[in-house]
């Protein structure tokens, strides 16, 4: 049995295409259960988000499966195949089990390392469950695929570092302050920027919010968003040494903030450090102040470069990442290549051969005094049991292999008679171990 | 005698299989490598603490009477020091930078002799280990202070001028390192006052004089006066950051200047020849 995939993403298909060909989320089950009735495919996935459509399936024929699904894929939404041939990918084998592991992991999301894609991946999931489109195969990929996600989460920094301009700014301050907890934050103006940076820290614990505006009263709304104080804008420099962070987005033409005023401030804080977000274009704050010691002045444009240098962050911690995928992806090739039927005949009839042999080696140890003649009989009728101990598994086997129950036997047999590798692999079987399921 | 050199070089070889696998782990960022160097570290420190019984026995005194001795327990002050803020603070990054500190201190210290020459019977008494354990215990905590205070002014010059490098995501915020300077300048600096103190009076009850000018001990006061300024600017007036973590790093400057300079170009009481008699 083959895994094939056939889907299309931000890096092959523009936003035009990829809206033409998602699967609406609260109606999978006819798409999945029109999947499953091309003539090829044994089990199937849909994952369909924004970003990307994935169509996962088992085959016994994984070019025409391909085919089929590409197919699929067209006519559901009824646009002609040749439309979006040229932005559709496939995958099949190690290919296709790479691939769904590198997009569980975020390797292949727009934001590198970004979280949502594996919930997304586990609601399709869900959905095939709920069908009983995944079977034996596809369950174990899909558990395998998110126990490789978590784990690149964990032993990487894939997803450490803020990618956003204003989660950014919390992380600066964090290398500012250590905790934020104990700590203010000044909102000067009202920018839509400013808002979510402001959210952001108090989600992050800031438990002290100061606003000001030039308007009193939209200082006072949005102070009573965040349960801060409102300041009057004629004021608002004697309350600066009262917060530890500042950010500010005004539409004044000029500086708010110089940098006397600056050092007045930290004078005032005993140089406790200081860091000002100006969000404003034109800036706020004359840049000057970065100079004076202990405050730390970032505009946009230092912003997005932090974010930058997080994104460079990820993309070296990525490399790590494949290595990782590198790793699961021969562990459950093998898993996969067990499950093919002759392999497993043979392994299954090498067991009961080498009971035979042990068991005859033990009896003819305690029975010295028989003679040749007998011995041969003996031998004959162990082999007859093994043999017809054989028949039936063996036959059943070879007749699943031809349709789709044929893994589920496989899988059954191995595990009942605890068989290892097919013979003409030396490689040592490793335990599936099933702690990977979530 | 050989038992404790053994075990010395085997510390030392811990100390530098420590170095080098945070060195890895610096530049390969992986981070279990930094963790991992922390549990050897811990090893190493544990095998230094039998290192220096086993030579106290031997020698009958504490082991701190040649200049091969004292680089010993420096180092092995330095990273019980760092451990101790290790359980307090969990920065793995500053035993990057004091582990390679106690690798040189023992380095050193495999080059000089390690003979162990009986104490000068004039200058045993209980006041000696008192006097150097708190001396040594003050240096120790001064240079987590100069770590801290490197390690503050590189996240400085990053956070200032918008340009990062990988260590700064793994150094500690700049206020974690503030704090640090702050606890060692609290500790360090009685530990530093009563080393001094009962440094005078074990030299008034060897010489008859509590203090001589001897250039150790004029270095020392100087230094003591530099970290009093400190302590003070601290409290006082404000003095933290940056100025803090540069005041740490000269101090410790002169530190180093007293404990090796003056043995090294400078004659008196101090020097480990007059320490027994010869």
């Amino acid at each position: 049995m083959h895994i094939v995939i056939v889907g299309l993403s931000h890096n092959t298909a523009p936003v035009e295409i990829r809206e033409k060909l998602a699967f609406a989320p609260t109606a999978m089950e006819r798409p999945l259960r029109q999947m499953l009735e091309l003539p090829t495919i044994a089990e199937g996935l849909i994952v369909s988000t924004c970003n990307r459509v994935e169509l996962c399936a088992t085959t016994k024929e994984p070019e025409a499966a391909m085919v089929a699904l590409r197919r699929f894929l067209a006519e559901y939404h009824e646009i002609a195949p040749e439309e979006i041939n040229d932005n559709l990918y496939d995958y099949q084998g190690e290919d296709a089990i790479r691939h769904l592991f590198r997009v569980a992991s975020s390797l292949d999301s727009m934001v590198l390392g970004e979280p949502q894609i594996l919930g997304q991946i586990k609601t399709a999931y869900g959905y095939a469950a709920e069908f009983k489109t995944a079977g034996l195969i596809l369950n174990r990929f899909l558990h395998k695929a998110f126990s490789v996600a978590k784990r690149v989460r964990t032993e990487t920094g894939i997803a450490s570092n803020a990618v956003s301009v204003s989660f950014a700014a919390v992380e600066l301050a964090r290398k500012i302050f250590d905790r934020l907890d104990n700590k203010g934050v000044m909102i000067i103006g009202a920018g839509e920027m400013c808002e979510l940076a402001a959210r952001h820290f108090v989600a992050n614990g800031i438990s002290k919010v100061l606003v000001t505006n030039r308007t009193f009263e939209r200082a006072e709304k949005m102070a009573a968003e965040f349960q801060g104080k409102a300041v009057h804008f004629d004021s608002f420099i004697e309350h600066l040494a009262e917060v530890d962070i500042i950010m500010t987005s005004t539409g004044a033409p000029n500086f708010i903030l110089g940098k006397r005023q600056m050092e007045e401030v930290i004078k005032r804080r005993k140089n406790r450090s200081m860091f000002l977000i100006d969000i404003a274009v034109p800036r706020d704050i004359d840049p000057k102040v970065n100079d004076i010691d202990n405050v730390y002045l970032y505009d946009v444009d230092d912003l997005q470069g932090v974010v930058q240098a997080n994104l460079k962050e990820r993309k070296k911690e990525a490399s790590k990442a494949e290595a990782i995928i590198e790793q699961e992806i021969g562990q459950f090739h093998q898993w996969l290549g067990n499950l093919e039927v002759k392999p497993t005949v043979i392994a299954l009839r090498h067991k009961l051969e080498e009971i035979r042999r042990q068991e005859l080696e033990k009896t003819f140890g305690n029975l010295k005094d028989l003679s040749s003649k007998q011995r041969k009989s003996i031998e004959a009728m162990a082999g007859a049991i093994v043999n017809k101990i054989l028949h039936q598994p063996t036959a059943v086997l070879k007749r699943a292999q031809n349709d789709t129950s044929g893994e589920d036997y496989v899988d059954a047999v191995r595990t009942l008679f605890d068989l290892p590798t097919p013979a003409d692999d030396d490689k040592e079987i490793k335990p599936l171990d099933d702690t990977d399921q979530e | 005698m050989t038992t404790n050199i053994l075990l010395f070089k085997i510390t030392l070889l811990v100390y530098f299989a420590t170095t080098i696998l945070y060195l890895v782990g610096v530049i390969s960022r992986r981070d279990h490598f930094r963790q991992n160097a922390v549990y050897l570290l811990i090893g190493g420190f544990i095998l230094h603490c039998i290192t220096l019984v086993v030579r106290g026995f031997a020698t009958g005194t504490i082991p701190v009477t040649s200049l091969h001795e004292s680089l010993s327990f420096f180092a092995w002050a330095l990273v019980g020091t760092y451990l101790l803020f290790y359980l307090r603070y969990r920065t793995v990054m500053l035993g990057a930078f004091i582990t390679p500190l106690a690798l040189v201190l023992m380095i050193i210290g495999t080059s000089t002799s390690t003979q162990a020459p009986a104490l000068n019977p004039m200058l045993d008494s209980w006041w000696f280990p008192v006097h150097v354990t708190l001396a040594f215990l003050g240096h120790a905590v001064f240079s987590i202070a100069a770590a801290a205070g490197v390690m503050y002014l590189l996240q400085e010059r990053m956070l200032k001028s918008k340009k990062f490098s990988g260590l700064f995501y793994r150094l500690p915020s700049l206020d974690t390192l503030d704090s640090m300077n702050y606890k060692c300048l609290t500790f360090g600096f009685p530990l530093m006052t009563m080393g001094i103190i009962s440094g005078a009076i074990w030299a008034n009850s060897a010489w008859g004089g509590y203090w001589r000018w001897d250039p150790k001990e004029t270095w020392a006061l100087i230094t003591w006066f530099l970290y009093a300024a400190l302590l003070h600017g601290r409290l006082t007036i404000g003095w933290r950051g940056r100025r803090a973590a540069i005041f740490a790093i000269i101090g410790f400057g002169f530190l180093l200047f007293t404990f090796f300079g003056v043995n090294l170009f400078l004659s008196g009481e101090h020097s480990f020849r007059n320490f027994t008699g010869q």
